[in-house]
């Protein structure tokens, strides 16, 4: 049984929690100087897409999870599941909305993504760290505002809202972090 | 801030100095992991602080000393942690902590361009005891009764080990209620967790670490010693560590064979304080990350 201990923490590290694979969000060291450290670690479930936080003694192991990860492209969603593809082997696989988390608001099509399957489910998706957005609706910003650094918010082509500087117009393409779901660029 | 604390210590005729980073013996403390690296097949430890060299220099100089260097610990990264950082270390030949306390107190004063409130000083047992918990004689399961009461989660494998309860409940307890921008001296930590510091008697007939740690608002600034000098003591507590180490098995670090033949010359009497410069900068400059006041953080080296 693979195990990982404490020292080996860090974000996407996927291990077994309470039976279920949970994938490691955030994890931050609490140590007092010279004493007992401790990783305060956020954690998603990977079956029920819940953040949930514990704190770990650092000297504790855990239960590595058997997750395989696969590159895989986004092709279209009907509503209820969304599909993609294998791009060598064209296999296809439908991800539930639980699986999706985040990730709906990001995507548009053929999008590569990572895709976690556990026992060969979909579980969960990694959409790619930028991606290119029109913006669909958003208010005009003030005359004169442009030098301030003053935002307002947007909705893209895919639903998401973000918040965006007060020179962005409709129409624009935007980069956008999914990691933080934040404006970075014009495309 | 360089430039004044230079200043500041030239005015007060400590010298400064300069030791090896590298060392072929390490710090056995089970809470410090050392980073190592390998010349001519032999290996060394880059320094968790300078702390073993000075002492061998002041057994041999026997005058106040100071040094600004880099220290390096392996596994602490995170928003307070880089684990390249730099270190101001200084030591007091006759010094008791007191004197040190308010040295430390006067040279982070004359690092503000404006007037502060004088640091508050708290003893270790005065900060429990508000929350109805008396450190040196509680047991771990007072501990979790205490963490129960006040709604702290029990982390996954502290069971009962008294001082880890005592240290989890510092940083989720004690820190917290410390006024957050204000520096706080916190005073006679329990002789469990004397490190390198004497033994003493505290008011309240208490045996005590010689030992303070400085903080603003929960952020750890400095940790400070009354330094034991005995040397049978020093190697029973490396010897004592490095079993702990074993038993949680961690690498077991060769014992400064060096720094006990420095104690057993003799080293003077004296206090010593560590100061971590990359987070007094933070507190000075306002930064919320290490990362902040880093030249390269460490994504980026």
């Amino acid at each position: 049984m693979a195990t990982y201990s404490t020292n080996q923490f860090k974000n996407g590290l996927k291990f077994i929690w309470d039976g279920d694979p949970c994938s490691i969000t955030e994890n931050i060291l609490v140590k007092p100087g010279k004493g007992q450290a401790f990783n305060r670690v956020k954690m998603r479930n990977l079956k029920t897409g819940r953040t949930l936080e514990r704190t770990f003694k650092s000297t504790e192991t855990v239960e590595a999870a058997d997750v395989e990860d696969m590159n895989v492209e986004y092709s279209y969603t009907d509503g209820e599941n969304w599909h993609f593809m294998e791009p060598e082997t064209f296999e296809q696989y439908a991800a539930d909305s639980v699986a999706m988390g985040d990730a709906v608001k990001w995507l548009k099509g053929q999008e590569p993504c990572v895709m976690t399957l556990w026992n060969a489910t979909p579980i969960a998706i990694t959409v790619p760290n930028f991606v290119e957005l029109a913006v669909a609706q958003t208010d005009p910003g003030l005359k004169g505002d442009t030098a301030q650094g003053g935002t307002k918010p947007a909705t893209l082509e895919t639903g998401a809202e973000v918040k965006v500087p007060l020179f962005i117009e409709e129409g624009n393409i935007l980069k956008i972090d999914t990691r933080t779901g934040e404006y970075v660029s014009r495309a | 801030m360089l430039k004044s604390i230079r200043a500041f210590f030239d005015a007060r005729d400590v010298l400064e100095v300069e030791t090896p980073l590298l060392a072929s013996a390490g710090n056995t403390d089970p809470h410090i992991e050392s980073l190592q690296t390998v010349f001519r097949d032999q290996s060394y430890y880059l320094n968790t602080s300078p702390e073993f060299a000075m002492k061998r220099m002041l057994a041999a100089y026997g005058e106040s000393i100071f040094q600004i260097c880099k220290a390096f610990r392996d596994e602490e990264l995170g928003p307070m942690h880089n684990p390249e950082f730099s270190m101001l270390e200084w030591y007091r030949p006759g010094f008791d902590l007191l004197q040190l306390m308010d040295e430390v107190e006067a040279l982070v004063l004359a690092l503000f361009d404006k007037e502060r409130e004088a640091f508050i000083r708290l003893g270790y047992a005065q900060a429990f005891e508000q929350f109805g918990l008396e450190p040196y004689l509680a047991t771990a399961s007072d501990c979790r009764n205490c963490a129960i009461k006040y709604g702290i989660e029990q982390p996954v494998g502290l069971e009962d080990e008294k001082d880890e309860w005592l240290d989890w409940l510092m940083t989720q307890l004690i820190l917290p209620s410390l006024p957050s921008d204000q520096f706080t001296f916190i005073y006679d930590y329990p002789a469990s967790q004397c490190a390198l510091a004497r033994l003493k008697i505290n008011e309240q007939g208490v045996t005590v670490a010689s030992r303070f740690e400085l903080f603003y608002g929960e952020t750890e600034l400095a940790n400070a010693f009354h330094e034991l000098t005995l040397v049978d003591e020093q190697r029973q507590r490396f010897q004592a560590q490095n079993e702990i180490r074993l038993a949680e098995n961690k690498p077991e670090i060769k014992i400064d064979e060096q720094l006990l033949s420095a104690l057993e010359y003799g080293l003077p009497d004296c206090s010593g304080v560590a100061l971590g410069l990359d987070r007094l900068l933070m507190v000075l400059s306002g930064s919320s990350s290490i990362d902040e006041v880093l030249t390269l953080p460490w994504e980026r080296v």
